[in-house]
């Protein structure tokens, strides 16, 4: 099912033209006869939940929002889209800018923001033109710009780019960012919806989350939570890589099992090179991985499925997580130390540096990781690495913290012999790769051709 | 304020009632003892500093009284407000000293740990928090990060290496100077606190960045490997300065001047003057002003912290009445060395607590004489 990228083979659906002809702005015209407070209702009917990676309710983070007397109000588009295996929001922007640029006037409407801000990375920069482009476009039809379709409110939209750094794609830090200074995330409270941008009470929303207010607009938000399942309503896109046949970004309806999703056709394609699958991460670097045993069915046996209930069914300990969906896959061939080590290296440069958790917690978790990975690591390493990311997970001002300690975590969790093989083999984990164990034997026949 | 609007917290089963707004740490100071939390970065003159160092991390086993859920993660107590009701875990919580030894333990790690050569070694906040709070050991193997000392200025020196990251002499130089004199490069672990291009810091006041930094990382260049902390003695002294308050501590040996600093409370910090204002004290008392005739002495400094530093702490002292001989269960061990062999101070026989003010090595042998 698609929603976000339905009209996504179109040609010339990236200029307003085509995106008008084809149903563009029809949410902006129908949202502007809607009150703001109706709005928020139906996005809380929906059930959309974020889809930055925390997957909290959007309509409930909308109704935190303060709305003091003659204090402006700001919608910030996060389009700081940094976790490793994750692309999605890129393919949105490159391909699809007027459905971003549509979300956010409905958005901004619902909000009351007149300001509103798409903060994008720095090393989108290319995106920029093509955002810059749309809004020009927009603002040209009437779409932006003072007194919107004479319901008398005005909205502006502004691109601001980012230096490329992670931490600002947390929320506080974007907006530290966005008002110029260094990125460091704030000390909560107060929340962004007290105080944000300027002291003002600002939301902070994912790319995917905006866009993903027009089809909810469109069809209502009782008839947009009838999609999916459970608490997992909607569509999600996820951006597939790893080793797999048919990388990219695909929309699910979060009914499809991660078996289906893996090896069907119609999504990934199945292992590259008839290899078999070790591992996966389901839902961005930062997520714990699994795996494929616990990957493909819970620890009760019961099916996995691609939605957020299912994917983190139970908890960290064989669980996951839905996160922004980068959905990275790993096969037989892959070293999962190694494959820490690299994780562990982006967290460890990304730290901000303020708290000290993270500070030092990361530089010496990736200390530790190159000298298991290097054949030089001691059997008490494996140990002290534990004992590292229980430090640092919750005691940081901002979710790097936790971000950089679950990866670690959930490697030795789930892949401690690995890990014990390379200190026992020193000589040998420098030529070859630990290869397949249990937890990749279980692995059955694909179900789809 | 009435009594309805004050906030009743309980702080490691210590109920007390403080004003709306306060935060845990604050609550917990005023209760003092061990139940405050340490706080490396956090400094109550300093408006946004806090939240960084995560060694005041608490526990908060009941929220409010109108929502006694408790809160999922432990909180920084320092940037934390109380609510009505709120129970609040800190020593008393197992989970807070694991994570409270952890964080001692990655301050620790890139912490040269140079005391026997650093000046703030006796007065250093992250010495008594490793003591309190740290374990014996380290278990990092690895290379430390250092960089390159830092002349910024002609009376500061910025030895990073020894830097925890605590911002607190950014917001000092941010707050308390006309403009922006430093702030932080980089990012993690590699980031660096600097004026960028080697900029001087510049300004009356820049000075107090010594006193609010907790270890040795900004040094008073005029002090500099002159003389320990322990072995001289703080004085309460005053001038009349046109710039500042000019209410002072002064620490002399003898009737030398070693150093000039703000008067600092029991938390470190810099003393309120008696107008309620912040005693910083100005670049010149700090730096120029080495003479006793500069200055009018009140006294004694009274300070109830940093042990060794403290003037009359052996005062009231008892000996204990188990002699060695009894502990070791009538066996008399023969030490292996005197130190008052080779030493001339602290001779068996001399009353310490008689000893008043500054002392010297000849203060010790008229004492001996008598």
């Amino acid at each position: 099912m698609k929603l976000l990228l339905e009209k996504n083979h179109v040609a010339g659906i990236r200029g307003y033209e085509v995106y008008r002809r084809e149903g563009g702005y029809r949410s902006v015209e129908k949202a502007m006869k809607m009150s703001p407070a109706e709005i928020v209702d139906e996005v809380k009917k929906s059930g959309l939940r974020g889809r930055g990676g925390a997957g909290f309710p959007t309509g409930m983070k909308w109704s935190f929002i303060a709305k003091p007397e003659g204090v402006p109000r700001h919608l910030v588009c996060n389009a700081d889209e940094s976790e490793p295996g994750t692309f999605k929001d890129r393919y949105l922007m490159e391909f699809l800018p007027h459905l971003l640029i549509e979300g956010l006037i409905v958005s901004s409407y619902a909000l009351g923001s007149n300001v509103t801000y798409i903060y994008i990375r720095g090393e989108y920069a290319w995106i920029v033109d093509i955002l810059e482009q749309a809004i020009t476009e927009a603002n040209n039809n009437g779409w932006l710009g003072k007194n919107i379709l004479g319901t008398g409110f005005d909205c502006q939209i502004y691109v601001q780019r980012g230096a490329g750094a992670y931490i600002c794609g947390e929320e506080t830090a974007l907006i530290e960012s966005l008002e110029g200074k260094r990125g460091n995330p704030r000390i909560k409270p107060p929340f962004p919806a007290i105080k944000g941008v300027w002291d003002r009470p600002t939301v902070v929303n994912n790319v995917e989350t905006l866009a993903a207010i027009v089809p909810i607009i469109n069809m209502g938000g009782e008839e947009y939570a009838k999609i999916g399942v459970g608490k997992s309503t909607g569509t999600k896109l996820l951006s597939a890589c790893g080793n797999i046949n048919k990388p990219g970004v695909y929309e699910i309806d979060m009914t499809i099992s991660v078996e289906e999703f893996i090896y069907s056709n119609e999504y990934c394609g199945g292992i590259a090179n008839g290899k078999k699958l070790k591992a996966c991460i389901p839902g961005g670097s930062s997520v714990p991985i699994l795996p494929a045993n616990l990957l493909l069915k819970t620890a009760k046996g019961e099916t996995r499925y691609m939605n957020y209930e299912s994917l983190s069914d139970g908890g960290f300990a064989t669980g996951s997580m839905m996160g922004s969906g980068g959905f990275i896959v790993l096969d037989e061939d892959q070293c999962v130390v190694k494959h820490t080590y690299t994780l562990a290296r982006f967290y460890r440069h990304e730290s901000c540096g303020q708290c000290s958790p993270c500070r030092e917690g990361t530089g010496w978790m990736e200390k530790i990781l190159k000298s298991i990975d290097s054949g030089k690591g001691k059997m008490s390493d494996i140990n002290l690495l534990w004992d590292i990311q229980s430090k640092i997970e919750g005691n940081t001002i901002c979710p790097l913290g936790d971000a950089a300690a679950w990866p670690v975590a959930a490697a030795i969790r789930h892949f401690r012999d690995e890990f014990e093989w390379h200190v026992l083999n020193p000589d040998e984990c420098l030529k070859r790769n630990y290869g397949l164990a249990h937890y990749a034997d279980e692995i059955h026949v694909p179900v789809t051709a | 304020m009435s009594e309805q609007q004050l906030f009743k917290v309980t702080i490691d089963n210590i109920t007390i009632n403080v004003a709306p707004g306060t935060s845990i740490l604050q609550a917990a100071r005023s209760i003092g003892g061990d139940v405050a939390p340490p706080a490396m970065c956090f400094y109550s003159k300093l408006q946004g500093s806090g939240g960084k160092c995560r060694t005041c991390l608490v526990e908060v086993s009941k929220g409010s009284e109108k929502d006694p859920r408790p809160m999922p993660k432990l909180v920084a107590s320092c940037r934390t407000t109380v609510m009505d009701g709120m129970e609040v875990k800190n020593i008393t919580s197992n989970k807070v000293n694991e994570a409270r030894a952890g964080v001692v333990e990655f301050l620790l790690i890139n912490h040269p740990l140079d005391c026997p050569i650093c000046d703030q070694a006796g007065e250093c906040h992250l010495q008594d928090l490793g003591y309190e709070h740290g374990k014996a050991g380290t278990r990092y193997e690895f290379q430390r990060r250092t960089f390159q000392k830092h002349d910024i200025g002609p009376y500061i020196q910025l030895h990073m290496t020894r830097c925890i990251l605590c911002y607190r002499c950014v917001y000092t130089a941010d707050q308390l100077t006309n403009k922006r004199e430093h702030g932080v490069l980089s990012r993690g672990d590699h980031s660096e606190i600097a004026t960028y291009i080697e900029k001087a810091m510049d300004n009356d006041f820049i000075g107090n960045v010594i006193d609010v930094c907790p270890v040795g990382a900004l040094t008073d260049k005029t002090f500099r490997f002159k003389n320990r902390v322990w072995f001289t003695k703080p004085v309460d002294a005053h001038r009349d300065c046109p710039i500042c308050a000019g209410k002072v501590q002064l620490w002399m040996r003898g009737d030398e001047v070693f150093r000039v600093t703000a008067r600092k409370d029991e938390w470190g910090e810099i003393k309120d003057t008696a107008d309620g204002k912040t005693g910083w004290i100005c670049n010149d008392c700090r730096f120029e002003k080495k003479n006793v005739s500069d200055w009018v002495i009140e006294g004694p400094s009274v300070i109830n912290r940093h042990s060794v530093i403290a003037q009359g702490h052996y005062l009231g002292l008892k000996q204990p009445e188990e002699t060695i001989v009894k502990v070791m269960h009538g066996q008399n061990p023969r030490f292996f060395m005197d130190i008052h062999d080779v030493s001339e101070v602290n001779r068996l026989g001399i009353d310490l607590s008689l000893i008043e003010g500054p002392a010297t090595s000849d203060t010790f042998n008229e004492l001996k004489k008598d």
